[in-house]
C-alpha cells in the first residue's frame, strides 16, 4: 500500500539546513494499524504529512497504492488525497462558519458529488458516530469529543483506504479520547489502514505495529505479539 | 467541484465577514454609480444640444458673405478686395436650384419699436414667408409674412411673444399699427413662444419683409441666406450647387462661406461625446480604486483563512479549486456592488431629470454595460494575485498555525 525508500526531508531554517527525516525506509501493508511515536521534533508529523501527500520529500522514493507519488502533478496529488486519504488533526480543523453536517459534506463538495447524495451520506455518518442531534450545530457549539467525531466523519466520508491521525486525542479529556480511539479502531477493523502519530504511550501501544522515531530516523519498528 | 457549490461556499464566506463585505460592496457601488451618473449627465447634455440643432432643421444650408465668416475684414484690409454683398437676387437665384425647397434671406438690425407711448429697442429680422418653415417657428396668432415677391416692401410685421406682451399687454395686437424706426407697420401675426433656441430668442424680436428691412436700415446686403435642401441626403449637393450659383453670379469668385447645419451638429456631437467619454474615464478611476480595495480585502481574507485553505488542501482541494473559490468571492462582491451601484446611479439620474427636465438624462446602454464590465473585470482581475497566493499556500505550514 505504502512504500518509502531512502526518504529524506530537509527544511531551510534561516541559513541552516535542518534534516527532518533521514533515510526513511518503510513498508505499510493495506489494513495495518500502525503507531508512530517519539519525542517532539523527531519528525513523526513530517512523516505523516509526506505519507498523506501534504508534503513532498526532498529525496527518495514514495509509492502509494502502486503509483510513484513524486511523479504526480499537484492536481493528481489532490485527487489521491481526496479519494484515498483521510486526515484527523489534533486541533480538529473544522470550518467554524459551517455546521457539523456541512463540515462532513466538505470533501464531497470538493469531489463534486450531488447535493442530495452528499446530505444523506453525511447524515448517516453522523448518526453512526452518535451526533444525529448535533448535525446543525456549529463547531463552537460542540464539545471537543464531538468536534473530533465530526472530524472523523469528515475524514471517512469518502471511504479512504488510509486514515492518518496526528495526535487525535491530544486535545481531549480521557473519556472523549477513549471514545475517539474506539471509533478509529472500529474503522481499522472494517479494513482501513490506520496510522496514528502520538507521544502518548497508552494510545501508541494499542497499535499492532509501533514505530519509534528519534531525530528524523526510525529507531525501532516493533510488531506487537 | 460544482458551480453551485463554489458559489455557495463563496457566499457563505462573504456572509461570515459581513461588515467587510458591505463596505466593499459600497466602494464598488460608488464607483459604478459615478460612471453611470456622469455618463448620463454627459449624454444628456449631448442629446440636449443635438435636439436643439435638430429643431432648427437638419437639412439646413447657411450662406454667409465673405470666404470665411471672420476672414472678411482681414481680406479687405490686406488684399484690398471687398467681398460682394449677398443680395435678394442671390437668394432668389439659389431658390431655383433643383436641390433646394425653400430659401429665406436674412437681414438683421435693431430699431426702436413703438406703439402709443410705449417703445422698445428690438432686434428686427428682415426675411420672407419661407422663414417660418425654414426655422421651424410657430405662430400664436394671425399669419406670417405674406408670400410673394421678396422685393416688395410690404409694411407688415410679426411680433415675438414677449415683444407683444410688453407693448400691448392684454389688449389685442393684431391689426394695430406700430412704428419701427421711422416707418409704420401693421401687426399681422404673433410668434408662439419657443424660448431660447441657440442664442436666437424668437420671443424678443420682430420680423418684417426683407425688402422693408433693407429700406429701414438703408442697406442692400443680407446677413445670410438660409437654404433648406430637399432632403438630408441632398444637403451636400445643395451646398455645392449653392456655391456654383453664387459664384456664377459673382463673376466667378467664390466669395461666400456655405455651412451645413449637419456639419455644425456633427462637431457639437463629437465634442460632447468626447466630453462624456472623458468624464466616464474619470469616474472609472473610482472603479479602479474599488478594485484595489477588493485586492486588499482578498489578501486579508487569505491570511485570515490560512488554516481553512490548508484544511481544504488536506481534504483534497486542487490548487485550481482554491483559486476558483477566491475568484468566485471577488466576482460576487463586484457583481453585488455593481448592481447596487447601477440602482444608485439610475436613481441619481432619475433625480437629475426631475430637477432639470430639459436635460434628457439617462445613462446610455454602452455606459451601463461598460460600468458593469469594468466592475467585474477589476474585481476579478485584482483578485488574481490573492487567489494565486492562496492556491500556493503550503498546507503543512497553514495547518500548523493555530
Amino acid at each position: 500500500m505504502i512504500s518509502l525508500a531512502r526518504l529524506d526531508r530537509m527544511f531551510q531554517v534561516g541559513d541552516q539546513q535542518v534534516r527532518a527525516l533521514r533515510n526513511i525506509n518503510l513498508e505499510i501493508a493495506a489494513g495495518e494499524y500502525l503507531s508512530i511515536m517519539g519525542p517532539s521534533g523527531s519528525g513523526k508529523s513530517t512523516l505523516l504529512n509526506i505519507i498523506g501527500l501534504l508534503d513532498r520529500a526532498t529525496s527518495g522514493l514514495y509509492r502509494f497504492d502502486g503509483r510513484e507519488v513524486t511523479a504526480l502533478s499537484d492536481e493528481e496529488q489532490a485527487q489521491v488525497r481526496r479519494e484515498k486519504v483521510g486526515f484527523i488533526f489534533q486541533f480538529f480543523h473544522l470550518v467554524p462558519r459551517l455546521t457539523a453536517l456541512e463540515n462532513v459534506e466538505l470533501p464531497m463538495v470538493l469531489a463534486g458529488i450531488a447535493a442530495t447524495e452528499r446530505r444523506s451520506r453525511a447524515e448517516n455518518l453522523l448518526v453512526n458516530y452518535g451526533l444525529a442531534n448535533r448535525a446543525h450545530h456549529r463547531p463552537d457549539q460542540l464539545s471537543g469529543g464531538q468536534r473530533q467525531r465530526v472530524a472523523i466523519a469528515r475524514a471517512t466520508v469518502m471511504h479512504p483506504a488510509v486514515l492518518l491521525a496526528d495526535e487525535p486525542t491530544g486535545n481531549l479529556d480521557r473519556a472523549s479520547g477513549t471514545e475517539v480511539v474506539e471509533i478509529l479502531e472500529r474503522l481499522h477493523e472494517q479494513g482501513v489502514t490506520l496510522v496514528v502519530v502520538t507521544h502518548d504511550p497508552a494510545l501508541g501501544n494499542r497499535a499492532h505495529r509501533r514505530l519509534r522515531m528519534v531525530d528524523g530516523a526510525i529507531e525501532s519498528d516493533m510488531q506487537a505479539a | 467541484m460544482r458551480f453551485a457549490d463554489i458559489a455557495g461556499f463563496a457566499w457563505a464566506s462573504l456572509k461570515g465577514t459581513r461588515t467587510r463585505t458591505l463596505l466593499m460592496v459600497l466602494a464598488m457601488a460608488i464607483g459604478v454609480a459615478a460612471v453611470v451618473m456622469l455618463t448620463s449627465l454627459g449624454e444628456g447634455a449631448r442629446q440636449y444640444v443635438v435636439g436643439q440643432f435638430s429643431s432648427l432643421g437638419t437639412h439646413l444650408v447657411i450662406v454667409f458673405p465673405g470666404k470665411t465668416e471672420t476672414g472678411g475684414g482681414f481680406a479687405n484690409t490686406m488684399v484690398g478686395r471687398s467681398p460682394r454683398d449677398l443680395t435678394i437676387e442671390d437668394a432668389l437665384a439659389v431658390a431655383r436650384s433643383r436641390y433646394v425647397t425653400r430659401v429665406a434671406p436674412l437681414s438683421v438690425g435693431t430699431a426702436l419699436l413703438s406703439f402709443g407711448r410705449r417703445s422698445r429697442e428690438v432686434p428686427v429680422l428682415g426675411s420672407t414667408a419661407s422663414l417660418l418653415e425654414v426655422r421651424k417657428m410657430a405662430l400664436a396668432q394671425g399669419s406670417f409674412l405674406p408670400p410673394g415677391d421678396a422685393r416688395n416692401a410690404v409694411p407688415v410685421c410679426v411680433l415675438g411673444w414677449k415683444v407683444r406682451e410688453e407693448l400691448f399687454g392684454a389688449s389685442p395686437a393684431l391689426g394695430q399699427s406700430v412704428r419701427i424706426g421711422d416707418r409704420r407697420f401693421r401687426v399681422i401675426g404673433v410668434l408662439a413662444t419657443q424660448g431660447q433656441s441657440l442664442g436666437f430668442n424668437t420671443d424678443e424680436f420682430v420680423v418684417i419683409p426683407v425688402a422693408s428691412a433693407q429700406q429701414l436700415f438703408n442697406s442692400f446686403s443680407l446677413l445670410r441666406i438660409l437654404v433648406e435642401a430637399k432632403g438630408r441626403e441632398m444637403v451636400e449637393k445643395a451646398r455645392a450647387d449653392v456655391i456654383e450659383i453664387i459664384k456664377s453670379r459673382h463673376e466667378g469668385e467664390e466669395d461666400v462661406t456655405v455651412v451645413t447645419q449637419d456639419a455644425v451638429l456633427a462637431t457639437f456631437d463629437r465634442i460632447l461625446r468626447t466630453l462624456t467619454f472623458a468624464v466616464a474615464g474619470i469616474a472609472a478611476i473610482s472603479l479602479a480604486v474599488a478594485g484595489i480595495l477588493i485586492m486588499n480585502v482578498m489578501l486579508i481574507s487569505v491570511s485570515q483563512r490560512t488554516r481553512e485553505i490548508g484544511l481544504l488542501k488536506a481534504l483534497g482541494a486542487a490548487p485550481a479549486q482554491i483559486r476558483n473559490l477566491f475568484f468566485a468571492e471577488a466576482a460576487m462582491l463586484s457583481l453585488i456592488g455593481a448592481i447596487a451601484g447601477l440602482l444608485l446611479g439610475e436613481t441619481g439620474s432619475l433625480l437629475i431629470s426631475q430637477i432639470y427636465p430639459a436635460l434628457p438624462a439617462g445613462a446610455p446602454l454602452w455606459a451601463v454595460a461598460a460600468a458593469l464590465g469594468t466592475a467585474l473585470a477589476t474585481g476579478i482581475g485584482f483578485s488574481v494575485m490573492p487567489a494565486r497566493r492562496a492556491a500556493r499556500l503550503d498546507p503543512v505550514a497553514s495547518l500548523a498555525r493555530r
